[in-house]
């Protein structure tokens, strides 16, 4: 039992020039926790996941991952952490067996071909194992996202909106495979826009929103912040969506969420300041 | 640090070559241009244009090298470019590698698929006439000046690859560079133009690397301009790289 959190994040603030993205973000996840980020569109979920990731630089606070700092000690948090990014992150030229080959040489693990199979295998991918990843679909690509994101048994997970854009099917899957991680021991960090999802797969749920997580714990305790009136009339357990509209209040203005943004939109991907 | 940095970049250029190898049209596509335009001036052009004595096609054939480099280059900026805006390019920076080996991993497979341009050039070339006296020691200079530009042209390339934001934006930039040989001695002896125009083409990198390339190709002595065409390809190589890494650090954390 180790006391170090697997994730510890202090103060973190970020800003695009003058849009300030996070306003001081707090958040600790136990080590074998899976702990849910929810925010609305642009609350800044891929902003702190980045971070973590050491692909973003913070421009203050502190975050840590594994005891590893950040920004200090980016290579150490690299070699515990794997991220499966918000639009899936696979080479399309490359076959679906070839991917994750690449992943598993790059980590230096022994017999590569080997822990490719097991995790065709395992995402339901052998038929497609030979065929151009250009070939799939959005499900198989996200799955063999997922696959890639595996290997190497990283202790700590993110995974950004990591069932957006697929099936009731393949939304199970991804679920299945999260559980048993957790069952394993990986902390994961997961955000979501599907308040069902993190009501499904999080011991703890944080909600991010101004910048700030306004709302942290298990879905037991958010109940609790619900205003009591509005307990008494509800007569089965309200849903994390009813808590969190409450919580967040100013609804109305909430935007549609967009498909899926072109490749030129992601501002995340095409850098610069939009 | 060091090794991992070679064993990183080993796989990641040997993905990259694998892209390459399943669209082998890029690397016909950059030598089609310039295998077309070296069939176009010399045989359309080639009788007005006066180089005073031998062959055009051995006058010729320097300049559209440096073009099918200049050309074979904008695939690297967009094999690139694909993988930034993929996220294959974040997926590789968050994992424990040796970073800077994906960008290497492009270079190198830059090197290689531009070397097998240029030498299909170079056979068309001597199907269309082109003889050379150069000894091993001559073709092997001729071999490190391309080698220089095209790692310096690469990394040139590599900026637009890792900011562009769109497809247009990375292949944009190399317009500029395939036109620059038309204002050199490339094609044209610079004697015959403009005073302005020849003083830019007699002090662009172009001309001396062509030149040298040309002397090196006829088996004569290169002198000084060798040494400017050496000064150049190392110049443009170090502040292409320079600029390429401070934009690369920019992107990354
Ligand atoms: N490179 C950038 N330049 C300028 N603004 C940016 C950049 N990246 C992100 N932003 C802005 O930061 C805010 C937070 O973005 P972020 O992607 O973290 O939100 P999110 O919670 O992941 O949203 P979504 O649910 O849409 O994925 C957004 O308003 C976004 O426009
Ligand atoms: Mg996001």
């Amino acid at each position: 039992m180790t006391t170090t959190p697997a994730i510890e994040i202090t103060g973190l603030t970020k800003s695009y020039g003058d849009h300030v993205v996070l306003a001081g973000v707090d958040l600790t996840v136990p080590v074998g926790a899976v702990v849910a980020l929810l925010g609305s569109n642009g609350a800044g979920k891929t902003t702190v996941v980045r971070i973590l990731a050491t692909l973003l630089r913070a421009d203050g606070g502190t975050a840590a991952v594994h005891g590893h700092d950040v920004a200090s000690r980016p290579q150490e948090v690299r070699e515990s952490i794997s991220l499966t990014g918000q639009f899936a992150a696979v080479d399309e030229v490359l076959t679906g067996r070839e991917n994750l080959v690449l992943v598993a040489t790059l980590r230096h693990l022994p017999d590569p071909r080997g822990i490719a199979e097991d995790l065709l295998a395992r995402f339901a991918l052998t038929e497609a194992a030979g065929r151009r990843v250009a070939t799939y679909s959005g499900g198989m690509r996200r799955r063999l996202d997922i696959a890639m994101s595996l290997i190497g048994d990283p202790p700590v997970l993110f995974l950004d909106e990591p069932t957006t854009g697929l099936d009731p099917q393949s939304r199970i899957e991804v679920w299945r495979t999260v559980r048993e991680l957790a069952d394993g021991g990986t902390t994961v960090l997961l955000t979501t826009q599907y308040l069902d999802e993190a009501e499904q797969l999080a011991d703890r749920i944080a909600i991010l929103h101004g910048g700030r997580i306004i709302a942290d714990g298990t879905l037991d305790e958010l109940e609790r912040l619900l205003p009591p009136a509005t307990v008494e009339y509800v007569e089965k357990r309200p849903t994390l969506e009813e808590i969190f509209l409450a919580i967040v209040g100013d609804r109305p203005d909430r935007p549609d969420r967009p498909d899926r943004p072109s490749q030129t939109d992601r501002p995340d991907r095409a850098g610069g300041a939009r | 640090m060091t090794t991992e940095l070679l064993r990183d970049t080993v796989v990641l250029s040997q993905r990259c070559l694998r892209h390459v190898l399943r669209s082998p049209d890029t690397i016909i596509t950059t030598a089609v241009t310039p295998i077309a335009m070296l069939l176009l001036f010399v045989y359309v052009f080639g009788g007005a244009i006066e180089v005073g004595g031998g062959d055009y096609v051995d006058y010729l054939l320097p300049g559209i090298l440096l073009i099918t480099v200049a050309s074979g280059v904008s695939y690297t900026a967009f094999r690139l470019f694909t993988d930034v805006s993929g996220g294959l390019f974040e997926r590789f920076q968050s994992m424990p590698i040796a970073r800077s080996a994906v960008l290497w991993g492009h270079v190198l497979t830059s090197l290689v698929a531009n070397l097998v341009s240029v030498a299909l050039v170079v056979l068309v070339a001597v199907a269309m006439g082109f003889r050379s006296g150069a000894g091993v020691l001559a073709w092997l200079a001729v071999l490190g000046l391309v080698v220089l530009f095209t790692l310096a042209l690469t990394w040139l390339a590599v900026i637009p690859g890792l900011t562009a934001r769109s497809v247009d934006g990375v292949s944009g930039f190399s317009y500029p560079l395939i036109f620059l040989p038309f204002i050199s001695s490339a094609f044209v002896p610079t004697e015959g133009m403009p005073a302005p125009v020849e003083w830019f083409a007699e002090h662009q990198p172009v001309t001396s690397i062509v030149d040298t390339i040309r002397n090196l190709f006829a088996a004569q002595p290169v002198g000084a301009t060798g040494w400017v065409a050496l000064a150049w390809c190392v110049g443009l190589l170090v502040v292409a790289h320079t600029l390429a890494m401070a934009t690369y650090r920019r992107r990354t954390t």
